[in-house]
């Protein structure tokens, strides 16, 4: 049971005085401070939240109409600059790094009334599948203290899950909302790359990275991404958005007209037998409901994961070379010359995975190698891209588990990194293929939340929300 | 492909300024090798007519007018976060030893 109504209710409450913004903001930080032993959390935002949260009582006290997310407190995961406190990325690197512009898209959501309480953990620089790679702190799963939320974007599926906003904000580069809210238990996006301007949010993999909404419900993801969506002069790679918007109404889509393909690549052998039944149930009563199910198959799928940690890795390097010590972030300053600088900054700012990356990318982009790593990556990108047009020309969305397993035990995979990377073997597609991808929550294996993954063709979000929030009332 | 040498690892860590100690050297090299290792299998897929994809959105030449737009954020804010400056200018380490 949530302390918190749907979003487009609060804001009306706020909007029509029936409750303060002061008072969500005082009720979101006592729930941040009482489930603290979680370490969703790494620092709560308590000043400039108050100070908004007076700003917006003021106003909706002299009359004046605040904004669709007027007063919500939300979670955003500490990748994304934001003023008032420190954006670490959870990397030693930038620890004190006061970020001296906010990322387009918290302008946007303060624009519309809503105020940030608090940066949610995460792998640092978005590495990794679990906030084991966090340099501060890993994050507990909310159902199992033993067990990790997943990642990177832990921080704000357990601060989700755990009731302490109403909405996080968190990337997916490659799985990393989707992974932790099907481990999680709550519903984690993935939009049509371009849709959300990355302006402002720390970059990993800049051809990957999407921002998303992390919710309890579909409703709540699809109103907050209404907000955050559409071109932005700051972020050349943003594209326009759906003139209809985002919000739903009620089931807006009727499932006796959906064809849903459930890839025949995700649910063979490597795939728990308890997540697979979940899924295949939750399937069934789609199909029952009305939906046209069948198998769909795209052959290159299981090469995704190879591209991936070629192409991403590669653009790691690249957009982790500007830490370099020299204009924010930390500084070793007992060297005496400038490439002592650059070394000594980034061997002792930069955690053990950010360097495993660096490194690949920097081995799949040197000469010699180029053509038979990076550039056979990009050709298998489009090979993939090419297999998601065809098969979208038969069914409408595809569905598919989130990730092989629930959420497994600190410590069970961080001393392996290949082990690690395979954890996201089913959702790095959409990453190279730029669709969008959502995970609902669908039911539980040994106790633990299992994810149903969506995907749809590029810029059918609007679509593919309606279909989610379905198969929500479906599967209620 | 050939087994990764501790001396190409040693090389990618000059070439992305990453000062290793010996312990981390060796343990890069088995690390990234089995990750090389796994990506490999990339070579067995004919590609051959494919164009490689840069990006996704099918987006060319964003533009703007040219044209001074106010952020807000002054070079001064931008400097702040500088561990040395000098007047509106980074100060760095000497560059030449």
């Amino acid at each position: 049971m949530s302390q918190w109504q749907p979003i487009s209710q609060i804001a009306q409450d706020v909007q029509a005085g029936r409750v303060t913004a002061m008072s969500l903001v005082e009720q979101a930080l006592k729930t941040i401070d009482t489930k603290h032993e979680f370490s969703a959390i790494i620092i709560a935002i308590t000043d400039r939240a108050r100070e908004r949260a007076k700003e917006v009582d003021e106003r909706i006290a002299k009359g004046e109409k605040v904004g669709p997310l007027a007063g919500v407190p939300c979670i955003v995961k500490d990748n994304f600059l934001t003023f008032g406190v420190e954006t670490t990325a959870a990397s030693n690197i930038l620890k004190g790094f006061n970020a001296p512009y906010q990322a387009t898209v918290i302008n946007k959501l303060e624009a519309a009334g809503a105020i940030v309480v608090a940066k949610a953990n995460l792998d640092a620089f978005g590495h990794g599948a679990s906030t084991e790679h966090s340099d501060f702190m890993i994050t507990k799963n909310p159902h199992d203290q033993t067990r990790v939320p997943g990642g990177s974007s832990g921080g704000p599926a357990a601060a989700v899950v755990l009731d302490m906003a109403p909405f996080a904000l968190g990337t997916d580069t490659g799985g990393s909302n989707r992974q932790p809210a099907s481990y999680c238990g709550c519903v984690g996006y993935r939009p049509t790359y371009g849709l959300v301007s990355r302006s402002g949010v720390v970059a990993m993999a800049s051809s990957a990275d999407t921002i998303g909404p992390l919710t309890k419900s579909v409703d709540d993801l699809a109103y907050v991404l209404d907000v955050i969506a559409g071109k932005d002069p700051l972020d050349s790679t943003t594209i326009d958005r759906d003139t209809a918007g985002y919000q739903l109404t009620a089931g807006n889509l009727h499932l006796t007209s959906q064809k849903i393909g459930v890839i025949k690549e995700y649910m063979g052998e490597g795939v728990d037998p308890g997540v697979k039944a979940a899924v295949q149930s939750a399937v069934s009563k789609l199909q029952t409901a009305g939906a046209e199910v069948q198998e769909i198959s795209l052959p290159s799928l299981p090469l995704a994961l190879a591209a991936y940690y070629v192409l991403v890795p590669a653009e790691i390097s690249s957009n982790l070379s500007r830490y370099d010590g020299q204009r924010y972030g930390y500084s070793d300053a007992s060297v005496s010359s400038l490439d002592d600088s650059y070394n000594q900054t980034r061997s002792q700012g930069f955690g053990q995975e950010a360097k495993r990356r660096i490194m690949i990318g920097t081995y799949v982009l040197s000469s010699g190698y180029y053509d038979a790593y990076y550039k056979k990556a990009q050709k298998l990108r489009t090979k993939l891209i090419n297999e998601f047009t065809s098969a979208f020309k038969q069914v409408d969305f595809l569905a598919g588990p989130v990730a092989p397993t629930t959420a497994f035990k600190i410590g069970e995979m961080s001393s392996d990194p290949l082990q690690m990377f395979l954890v996201d073997i089913m959702t790095v597609s959409a990453a190279l293929a730029g669709i969008p991808a959502i995970s609902l929550p669908v039911g539980s294996s040994n106790n633990m939340p299992v994810g149903l993954q969506f995907m749809g063709p590029p810029r059918s979000d609007r679509a593919l929300l309606a279909l989610s929030k379905t198969a929500e009332e479906v599967l209620a | 492909m050939a087994k990764l040498t501790r001396d190409e690892v040693l090389k990618l860590a000059q070439l992305a300024r990453l000062r290793l100690t010996d312990a981390e050297v060796d343990q890069f090299t088995i690390e990234i090798e089995a990750i090389l290792g796994y990506v490999e299998q990339l070579q067995s897929v004919d590609l051959d007519g494919l164009e490689p994809t840069y990006q996704v959105t099918g987006l060319t030449n964003v533009m703007r007018p040219d044209e001074i737009i106010e952020y807000g954020v002054s070079p001064t804010d931008l400097l702040k976060n500088a561990p040395a400056t000098e007047g509106n200018q980074l100060k760095v380490k000497r560059m030449l030893t």
